[in-house]
């Protein structure tokens, strides 16, 4: 192993194309004879299907049209509950729900038949809040609304209560749907026939998830299904499943047509009918002895799944092993549930669950703080888990972990003591009022529990006879750098330049399944396959006898074409195995939740206008451990994109509901932060090797969407002196809270 | 398929959220009644392009033209991803009609580059992390080297307003800041 290239800003493997415009994604791509799909949705929250009419003045003779009577294998998109149909037959669950396809070559008249559908939907009685299913108001799913629930228990949180000399703090809090907003819509374009099977390319974040998916629509086996991803635009989990739903769509249409039929969502499309960011609602009752330790948490998470069970009971999973925090607490009760509403469902976004049971008990803890009048960072302080100490699922921490450490950088980097007490002195009398304040929280990279264990991921490595490696694996390429950390790590394990490793485009027919892109799983447990596997090459070619142990790259080629000339190929596979010291018991959701978590703390500091209510993020500053850093830039880039998604979800992506459906899906009025929003983000990492991962990284990709909100949230009390519990916090409520303080004061 | 045709895509929701009908262009029987003739260079080259009066420019761009770099990001001029350089000024390609360009000198992320020689916001960009998926990067392209004509040594406050109008998803902009910081301090060392 070399160390050549981890650890270096290596160019980025697709940089040159992306900059130049050389790059294609799905839609600078055609194919001969190509039609072009749309989807006819409901326009109703939930009801029966009564009748399709299509109007006059569309010659209908000349469009393919695909509704659920045409599906030959099973209607329903696979991946967990299997409970959402491809196209809806006799009922509708949400407004946007797929009810009929259309393709036609000309796109313009095909956007007039898709308005010329009528569908007659005789509307049931529906559910859009939370609380309202929660409570059973009308039975939409199941028997009770409830996708899912767990319950995590440590020791005994009832015995809690009553002991003396405790202080019991309780608080509310939410947080609301998000859009991921990646600037590429989805799109693909599929070819179908019974002789030459289902052919799917697009963009996409899972191909092997689609793969399953088209192989139970079509009813067809294994090697008549390829999906192959093209350049993808940004995912952010919102291409985790949604392109399952697309794909079929398009092949669906193509099936029938005999054609190659393109589908590109607008952007009004992506956005009011594919998945968001789950709403959530967390109750916390804490107790606390009066200096500062934590005794029992009795925790409550739920979040709104939307119509169906999709992606929920995962995004529920991770939430709700996240809701305690690093905190080492001996009482710990999380209580969680996932429900039905007359939604889209809600799906995948970057930190999955994490990000909203984080907000709150980073609120909340504040709270706490000032309930024992201790600073906040004191009490976080005498509480921050230990190597040796147990997380609320009794995971012993088994790694060296310094929360302190990270607290005092974040702290000395920001100068959040001497801000904090300026502020409190300047605020006074002041228009502008400033606050800074702080989050500190965890995230487990890879699959919950034993999700590894099933995935079963495999990688490949494969060597040309010009000595050149390729790597094979189903990880994408969306933006976050794996085809360069893949190549990098690749090369040092080989000894070879960064130039002579090339990350094969995903390509089921390819490549082998090393699972979905999502979970901070590719680079600490695929990135550990790849170095794996390409320690097997080397290890077969010196198995042969053709490589000694110290070697040049030349030496490495030789050895290659010779092995190639002998054996025709030279490939490994390397397969996850997961350590044995992991241990987890998915019935009771006790034991190690995660292989690895990240560590962090960010600090935010704010100014409020009181003319205007503006809130604005002035600076701020990221302190994180993720193990060694593959790629410093690639990684900082992780850390500053995944904090301005935060601050977008904290201060301005206000997602507005009208009867089940998002009313302001454009961009003129869903606000993401531009460049004039965004503060300083300085990014700093403590490098602490985990042996899990390749050359010692964790993940690393939904940690920083975890800690914005809360921090941010904790300096706007500081600024305002009035506790907001809800994300987004738009200028109006700040308005509407800071008026009712005036109205008091007077 | 009449590979010529382009036409305005009106699908757009109101904010109530039900879609708002606007007439969409049909052509007559010989699929090209109604549409013009106009004469633009783009990326140095002159060329002749026929479309509809109100195709957007985006469109033409992309499908006469087969220069895809130019992206739709949004369709309604807030997020830049389709920006083009018209007449030495940055505008969202998807809000110009086609028959605006008549005589025009257009710039595309395709003409950038000095044949295999990146442009310094190019270079920089890749050398700074400023491309993640690079779907925002042709018209991010386009905004800094337009900001970078406009004002060769722009401050970080003219940095930021400069692209306030292109939105990425990816990098939080600090590490595209960076790389219009690297590509002005190259230009100046280039200039002496």
């Amino acid at each position: 192993m070399s160390d050549k290239n981890i650890g270096k800003p290596v160019p980025r493997k697709e940089g040159r194309a992306k900059v130049t415009g050389a790059a294609r994604y799905v839609d600078d791509l055609d194919a001969p004879g190509m039609l072009y799909g749309v989807t006819v949705r409901s326009h109703v929250a939930r009801g029966r299907i009564r009748e399709i009419v299509f109007g006059e003045g569309i010659p209908w003779d000349e469009f393919t049209v695909v509704t659920a009577r045409d599906i030959a294998g099973t209607n329903a998109v696979a991946l967990i509950l299997n409970d959402q149909p491809y196209l809806a037959d006799r009922v509708v669950n949400h407004a946007e729900e797929p009810i009929l396809l259309l393709a036609h070559e000309d796109k313009y008249l095909l956007e007039e038949a898709r308005r010329a559908v009528r569908v007659d939907i005789e509307p049931l009685p529906a559910v859009f809040r939370l609380e309202d299913s929660l409570a059973v108001k009308e039975i939409i799913w199941g028997e009770d609304n409830v996708f899912k629930s767990y319950r995590v228990e440590k020791g005994d949180v009832d015995g809690v209560w009553d002991a003396p000399g405790l202080v019991v703090v309780e608080g509310e809090y939410a947080t609301g749907a998000q859009e991921q907003l990646y600037v590429e819509t989805n799109g693909v374009i599929a070819t179908a026939s019974a002789e030459d099977g289902v052919v799917v390319q697009g963009s996409m974040q899972c191909p092997y998830y689609v793969h399953k998916a088209l192989l139970k629509l079509f009813d067809l086996p294994e090697d008549k299904v390829r999906v192959i991803q093209t350049e993808t635009g940004g995912g952010f989990g919102g291409k985790e499943e949604y392109p399952s739903m697309i794909a079929g769509h398009a092949a669906l249409l193509a099936w029938k047509s005999g054609r190659a039929v393109k589908m590109i969502y607008d952007r009004a499309e992506d956005m009011t009918a594919t998945t968001k960011r789950h709403p959530s609602r967390t109750r916390h009752r804490t107790a606390v002895t009066r200096d500062g330790r934590l005794v029992g948490m009795e925790i409550d998470f739920a979040i709104d799944g939307g119509a169906y069970a999709t992606l929920s009971s995962v995004v529920l999973s991770r939430g709700t092993i996240h809701a305690a925090g690093p905190y080492n607490c001996p009482n710990v009760r999380i209580s969680s549930r996932a429900v039905a509403t007359n939604a889209p469902p809600h799906g995948a976004f970057r930190g999955f669950g994490a990000p909203q049971s984080i907000f709150a008990l980073e609120r909340h803890l504040d709270k706490v703080a000032a309930a024992v009048g201790l600073a906040p960072e004191e009490l976080r302080r005498r509480n921050f888990l230990r190597r040796g100490e147990t997380t609320a699922t009794g995971q012993v921490i088994g790694e060296e972990v310094d929360l302190g450490a990270l607290l005092d950088r974040a702290f000395e980097l920001s100068e959040y003591q001497a801000k904090r007490e300026r502020f409190t002195r300047e605020n006074v009398g002041s228009k502008i009022k400033r606050g800074i304040g702080f989050a500190s929280f965890m995230h487990g990279a890879g699959f919950t529990g034993s999700g590894e264990k099933y995935l079963q991921s495999v990688v490949g490595c494969e060597a040309t006879s010009e000595g050149r490696v390729r790597v094979l694996s189903a990880s994408t390429e969306i933006g976050q750098g794996t085809n360069t950390i893949f190549a990098q790590i690749a090369a040092d394990a080989l000894g070879l330049d960064y130039e002579r490793v090339e990350v094969v485009r995903p390509d089921t027919s390819q490549v082998p399944n090393s699972g979905p892109t999502v979970a901070s799983r590719t680079c600490m447990i695929v990135g550990k396959l790849v170095e794996s596997a390409a320690l097997q090459l080397k290890q077969t070619l010196a198995g042969a006898g053709l490589l000694r142990e110290a070697y040049t790259q030349d030496d490495f080629a030789r050895a290659c074409r010779v092995y190639i000339e002998r054996n025709g190929a030279l490939k490994s596979f390397s397969q996850y195995k997961q350590p044995e010291d992991i241990e987890w018991d998915d019935e009771h959701y006790r034991g190690d939740a995660y292989g690895a978590y990240a560590w962090a703390v960010y600090v935010a500091e704010v100014s409020v206008d009181t003319l205007t209510y503006e809130a604005r993020v002035e600076d701020f500053v990221a302190v994180q451990e993720v193990g060694r850093v593959i790629h410093p830039v690639l990684a900082a880039g992780q850390i500053e994109g995944g904090v301005a998604q935060g601050i977008g979800w904290t201060l301005y992506e206000s997602v507005v509901w009208a009867d089940g459906r998002m009313a302001n899906g454009q961009m003129t009025n869903y606000i993401i932060p531009t460049s004039a929003d965004i503060p300083p983000i300085r990014v700093h990492f403590f490098e602490n090797p985990y042996a899990g991962g390749p050359a010692g990284a964790k993940g690393i990709g939904e940690l920083p969407m975890d800690g914005p909100a809360p921090a941010i949230l904790n300096a706007i009390e500081q600024a305002t002196g009035v506790s907001f519990n809800y994300v987004p916090l738009t200028p109006e409520t700040i308005m509407e809270a800071l008026e009712r303080e005036t109205v008091k004061a007077c | 398929m009449k590979e010529t045709r382009t036409g305005t895509d009106e699908t757009r929701r109101g904010a109530d959220g039900t879609r708002r009908d606007n007439p969409v262009e049909r052509p007559g029987a010989d699929g090209a009644r109604g549409q013009v003739c106009v004469r633009c260079t783009v990326n140095g080259e002159a060329v002749v392009l026929q479309a509809y009066p109100l195709a957007r420019l985006l469109d033409v761009l992309r499908e006469n033209l087969k220069l895809t770099g130019t992206k739709e990001g949004c369709g309604e001029g807030e997020c830049g991803a389709c920006s083009v350089i018209l007449d030495g000024e940055l505008v969202n390609s998807c809000l110009v009609p086609f028959v605006q360009v008549e005589g025009a000198l257009i710039k595309t992320v395709e003409g950038v580059a000095d044949g295999e020689r990146l442009h310094a916001v190019q270079q920089a960009l890749i050398e700074c992390g400023g491309a993640q998926c690079g779907i925002c990067t042709p018209g991010m392209v386009l905004a800094a080297v337009s900001l970078l004509e406009r004002n060769p040594r722009p401050t970080e406050a003219d940095i930021r307003e400069g692209l306030a109008g292109n939105l990425c998803r990816c990098t939080g902009y600090m590490k595209i800041f960076g790389a219009v910081v690297r590509a002005t301090e190259e230009r100046m060392k280039m200039e002496g």
